[in-house]
């Protein structure tokens, strides 16, 4: 037994050092010069420095919405995964990033983004998420069951509807519209305002400390639901609570950050092949690694041709999703 | 400690169990045959309540079914079903799982107590040499082996069986039933065990429940049950039944189409 802790610490300590290893990458990396060896003075001198303010105003922010962000993705992700014992679901299988993206592409088109600039896109964007969430756990989630399989299944219909009005309204936009649209829905974390940066950390690590509560029901959950039950688990109210966790999750990420894809589906696997089933340990270091990529990934994305950045959900599909496939192919060849 | 009375139950609106009862008492091993769509499964279903009743009730040690918990339930009932668990997870972590019942609310992490017992429950089903491997690498007769390790983990008063000795090879079968025997014998578990082979059912019952479209036929001691006529009508198949010249228990065999036409000859 005492090995298996200490794999459990010793899985954790990898993941918050790749963790500190982006932070500390994305912190030394722009086109202002600082280097490692200057953070911490810079820090220390306190505000008035150039160099302070692009690291406290600019970088800082960054990270910590990459943080995040990056985290909810892929705790959304595992609990998903996990709950429907399905490795293929992601975050945004549950259609609600399609209903954030038709929020903000309504937000966009009928002007509002310019009478609140800060606000309106963040919350058209959760608008539309649970406009899209509360339909679907309300047709799956009757007489106190919820149905696994419809739960997915319309899932994916409402964001299949979702995108077609979302193209619906690309197509009738004018151009200034289209590319504020287009670029909401490839992601960034751009986000300047640190009151929403700090809601979104808020939300992310109180998910995190909730999702806490049902780790053990998780692993039962993976030897199939009856047999879950036959262990004492009240699954529907584990699966009531576990798709509530993540759709707050992901609603709360991408109506601030845009839909940026694969996080939530591919470090999942990898922490898995890691650390193994145990969602005791799955949880905080799927959140410690999605964080970590993240950061990673839109350090890349703003340095990778700077001073053009590109939309960092750009990066983490390419990374990913080759990453992905090796995965993949590693664990087919075993 | 079991007792099923007018019980009905299915799935939809289609009744699978129709006015079902049966008493079960401490101690007892209780071996449940019928052909297949009898109803077999649904009535270890309908104990565990995975199934919705439709009239009558279940009472356990004297409770009705459907006010316990099933937490509670799992305290006391363990449940070894047909399934292989598929995921990438060690024999031993899957033993532990059977802790989680007994967990305290909030509680995270086994306890010193709960590895202990998991250990000794993998030392009875002769599990722990192999318990680091990973449960998709194990044989058939080893997944039984785990299942029932797992099972016993919860420290149940009623285990109930849905054919662990299926797809397995007589070596397999004799040492799952054997082992099932002991734990009834020396921990004064009580069994309810669904078997397909009538013969290993005759072998180690004490009871024998016949099960044929939704409704219990006959129930009593093998000798009784295992009878020519009740299997033919119920199973639709010409059979003969002797008896074991060392256990004297009945044993029941088949005859080919070919063959019966030769005797009519």
């Amino acid at each position: 037994m005492k090995k298996t802790i200490l794999n459990w610490q010793s899985s954790i300590i990898i993941s918050a050092g790749f963790l500190l290893a982006a932070s500390l990458y994305s912190l030394s990396s722009g086109s202002a010069d600082i280097t490692l060896k200057d953070i911490i003075p810079t820090l220390l001198k306190g505000s008035g420095t150039p160099e302070f303010s692009i690291l406290f105003n600019i970088r800082i922010p960054r990270i910590m919405l990459g943080f995040a962000v990056g985290g909810s993705l892929s705790l959304a992700g595992v609990i998903l995964q996990g709950m429907f014992r399905n490795p293929l679901v992601e975050p945004y299988t549950l259609g609600i990033s399609g209903g954030a993206a038709l929020g903000v592409a309504l937000c966009i088109i009928l002007g509002l983004h310019r009478i609140f600039p800060d606000l309106a896109m963040p919350l058209f964007g959760f608008i539309g998420a649970f406009a899209v969430a509360l339909p679907i756990s309300l047709i799956n989630i009757r007489k106190g069951a919820v149905k696994t399989e419809g739960l997915l299944l319309t899932g994916v219909m409402i964001s299949y509807i979702s995108s077609s009005i979302v193209t619906l309204i690309l197509a009738i936009s004018r151009t200034e519209d289209l590319q504020g649209i287009i670029f909401w829905i490839m992601g960034s974390l751009e986000e300047p305002s640190w009151p929403l940066i700090s809601i979104v950390l808020f939300i992310s690590l109180t998910c995190l400390i909730l999702s806490y509560v049902f780790s053990l029901d998780l692993n039962a959950l993976a030897l199939g639901e009856e047999e879950a039950i036959h262990l004492g688990i009240n699954v529907e109210r584990a699966k009531k609570m576990l798709f509530l966790i993540a759709s707050v999750l992901t609603g709360v990420s991408v109506s601030i950050a845009g839909i940026i894809g694969f996080v939530g589906l591919v470090v999942p696997h990898f922490v898995r092949m890691l650390a193994g089933y145990d969602h005791r340990v799955l949880l905080v270091m799927s959140f410690l690694t999605g964080a970590g990529f993240l950061i990673f990934c839109d350090t890349l994305a703003r340095t990778i041709i700077s001073p053009v950045e590109l939309p960092v959900g750009v990066i983490t599909g390419i990374l990913g999703g080759s990453l992905f496939v090796y995965a993949l192919s590693k664990r087919f060849l075993r | 400690m079991i007792e099923i009375n007018n019980f009905s139950c299915g799935y939809g609106s289609n009744v699978i169990l129709d006015n079902i009862d049966l008493r079960i008492n401490k101690g007892e091993f209780v071996g449940i045959i019928g052909p297949n769509g009898s109803g077999k499964t649904t009535l270890l279903r309908g104990i565990t309540r995975l199934v919705k009743s439709f009239g009558g009730m279940i009472r356990f040690n004297g409770k009705d079914t459907r006010e316990i918990s099933f937490r509670e339930l799992a305290q006391n009932i363990a449940v070894v079903s047909q399934g292989i668990p598929s995921t990438m997870m060690t024999v031993e972590e899957y033993v532990l799982l059977g802790r989680l019942p007994h967990y305290r609310k909030f509680q995270l992490f086994e306890t010193e107590k709960d590895v202990e017992l998991a250990g000794h429950c993998m030392e009875i089903t002769d599990v722990i040499r192999f318990k680091d491997r990973y449960i998709s690498q194990l044989s058939s007769g080893e997944v039984q082996l785990a299942l029932i390790a797992r099972a016993l983990t919860q420290e149940p008063v009623l285990l109930l069986l849905d054919e662990p000795t299926a797809h397995l090879d007589i070596t397999h079968q004799v040492g799952i039933l054997d082992l099932i025997k002991k734990l009834n014998m020396e921990y004064a578990l009580t069994i309810i065990i669904v078997l397909h082979d009538l013969n290993l059912a005759a072998e180690y019952c004490d009871r024998l429940v016949l099960m044929d479209k939704g409704t219990i036929k006959k129930v009593g001691e093998p000798e009784d049950v295992l009878n020519y006529r009740d299997i033919e009508e119920v199973y639709k198949t010409v059979v003969v039944v002797e008896t074991n010249p060392l256990s004297s228990k009945p044993f029941v065999l088949v005859v080919p189409e070919e063959v019966k036409k030769r005797c009519k000859r």
